[in-house]
């Protein structure tokens, strides 16, 4: 995912120095050795791949093998700043489950996915095929991705389910889209809070 | 000649040394030792700042002698030797390892065989309890023998975990780095009732005289037997047993006796009548009641996060999929206790098949991460 380290940028601004953060899908704790670097916090990573766990201990980063899709029932509530899902909400099969959990153990979410709306990808559709692009890098025959949703879809559910977004910004290859995001924009990243 | 490659040598051959302590030990009992002796082993060297010392901690029936073999003897190699060594996990080429026999045990430390110098015989039944806090009190001793003031890491499965994570919070500026394999933060009640039925089968075995059987010449091997029958059965995972035992008759047939027919029978037997001859009873009893006793959150009621406060140490917890006795939940129980401290602490459940034996195997994700926990220490 070495393509989207603008993400990292973006997420890294919204976070305080010194905060406690948890980065859910932590990977080899890039983000998490970032916002290290860049804003001293104290964080966790969440990761249930073997080889990313060791990547993680490789390169000192704090992580608990945990599958998310059975939450996150052993941190406390209110217990970070922030958490984390970076391009991994996609992945998730209980999608309103793990935005709650992440909601009840952080006082902010950051929610980063590719938007299937992307016109690209409708054009793939009209195409007749499946959408392979840099957002979604994957065949759809070999695709971790189990959820595929637009920018229109996830605020429809974060109205839905009471979750307010503080924030939202679209781009296009790292650059910031800001009209018709859920046309133009092949990644959007969040700031989520409770309502 | 070519030298052989770096990687993977064992740490050779080894010898045991004897620590003696002339100041009284106070136990958490409330009872305290006058004096007492420590055999331990060390493996690589200790180097010129004394900032390379990782302590060992063994489990239920392990000892000092974790890596290497001894001259003359080809077997009975130490029983963490695939961790320890030239470029293994815990490589001795960077640190100095300690690896020490526990203040009751029966592999050369003081303990039961040991002679009660208020009485001139073995101390037996009478041997004071010792807890996992005073097990960690005496290694500190001889962490100060040693020279050492503050050890680079402490290490242990099971009941050995348990001795690291108290080291963490007993000596928090003694210790920089502990990794907990296999472990819990106290013992559940399944596993403390699998405890007294092993204490029950020694001590109602009539070879055990009350705990004075030295002085009758006898031995309860019958209990011990027992006890540690239950106990591999234990350690082993239901599918472990399964692949390995299955119901492989001995003479492909059912003969229809009460001697051994089915594998899994045989090899309860035979670690049981290895044991029984080699282990002391009253050992196993203490060492089994340490483990019941061991609860950090006790005195802070029941709250684990709160007990563990002290800990300043860098943490790694490692627990195994199919492990039933010290299950995952457990493990995890720690690394979320200290994580809500705001400690570092790194959580990796590896996917194995062995049951709580496979903290002392091989296993190549669960090596790798010991490997790099392990190079990330700076000495």
């Amino acid at each position: 995912m070495a393509a989207y380290r603008y993400d990292y940028d973006v997420i890294a601004q919204w976070i305080a120095h010194g905060e406690k953060v948890l980065d859910l899908g932590c990977g080899d704790g890039g983000l998490l050795r970032h916002l290290i670097e860049t804003r001293q916090v104290r964080g966790y990573g969440v990761e249930n791949d073997p080889e990313k766990i060791l990547a993680c201990v490789k390169n000192g980063i704090n992580v608990i093998q945990a599958d998310m899709n059975r939450g996150l029932t052993g941190f406390d509530d209110d217990f970070f700043d922030h958490v984390i899902m970076s391009l991994s909400l996609q992945a998730m099969h209980n999608t309103q489950g793990i935005l709650a959990e992440m909601l009840r153990v952080g006082h902010e979410a950051v929610v980063s996915f590719p938007n299937f709306g992307y016109w690209q990808h409708r054009q793939s559709i009209l195409n007749g095929r499946m959408p392979v692009s840099k957002s979604l890098p994957y065949q759809w025959f070999d695709t971790p991705n189990v959820r595929f949703f637009t920018i229109n879809d996830f605020e429809a559910l974060c109205a839905q389910t009471g979750i307010a977004i503080h924030k939202r910004l679209a781009f296009d290859e790292g650059k910031v889209i800001v009209d018709e995001p859920n046309f133009l924009a092949s990644v959007a990243v969040y700031r989520l809070g409770r309502s | 000649m070519l030298e052989p490659p770096a990687a993977c040598q064992s740490v050779g051959v080894v010898e045991p040394q004897t620590a003696r302590f002339d100041e009284a030990l106070p136990l958490r009992s409330g009872s305290h030792l006058d004096s007492f002796e420590l055999v331990f082993e060390t493996y690589g060297k200790l180097n010129a700042q004394r900032s390379n010392a990782v302590l060992v901690c063994h489990a239920l029936s392990g000892s000092h002698h974790v890596a290497g073999r001894y001259a003359g003897e080809d077997e009975n190699s130490g029983w963490w030797d695939n961790l320890i060594g030239p470029g293994k996990p815990l490589d001795t080429n960077k640190f100095f390892v300690i690896g020490v026999n526990n203040l009751g045990g029966c592999h050369g430390s003081t303990g039961p065989r040991s002679t009660n110098p208020a009485t001139g015989q073995p101390w037996g039944a009478d041997f004071p309890f010792v807890t996992v806090e005073d097990w960690v009190d005496a290694q500190a001793r001889l962490a100060d023998k040693l020279g050492i003031e503050c050890l680079a890491a402490v290490i242990g499965g099971s009941l050995g975990g348990m001795q690291a994570l108290s080291w963490a919070l007993q000596y928090p500026n003694r210790i920089r780095h502990a990794a907990v394999i296999a472990s819990a933060p106290k013992l559940s009640a399944q596993n403390i009732a699998f405890n007294e039925v092993a204490r029950r089968a020694i001590l109602t075995d009539p070879d055990f005289h009350g705990g004075h059987f030295y002085a009758h010449g006898a031995l309860p091997e019958r209990g011990l037997r027992l006890a540690r029958m239950l106990g591999h059965i234990t350690y082993l995972s239901d599918d472990a047993m399964g692949e390995k035992f299955g119901r492989n008759l001995r003479h492909g047939k059912a003969v229809y006796s009460y001697d051994p027919e089915f594998e899994i029978e045989s090899y309860l037997r035979y670690q049981g009548d290895k044991f029984s001859r080699q282990f002391d009873a009253n050992t196993y009893l203490l060492t089994t009641k340490a483990l019941d006793y061991y609860d950090p959150a006790f005195e802070y009621d029941d709250d684990l996060t709160a007990a563990l406060a002290a800990a300043r140490a860098n943490f790694l917890v490692v627990a195994f999929s199919t492990d039933w006795r010290f299950s995952p939940e457990r493990s995890r129980e720690i690394v979320y206790a200290l994580a809500h401290n705001g400690r570092n602490v790194t959580y990796a459940e590896i996917d194995s098949a062995a049951g709580h034996d496979s903290f002392l195997l091989d296993d190549p994700q669960y090596h790798a991460i010991l490997s790099a926990w392990f190079g990330r220490i700076e000495v």
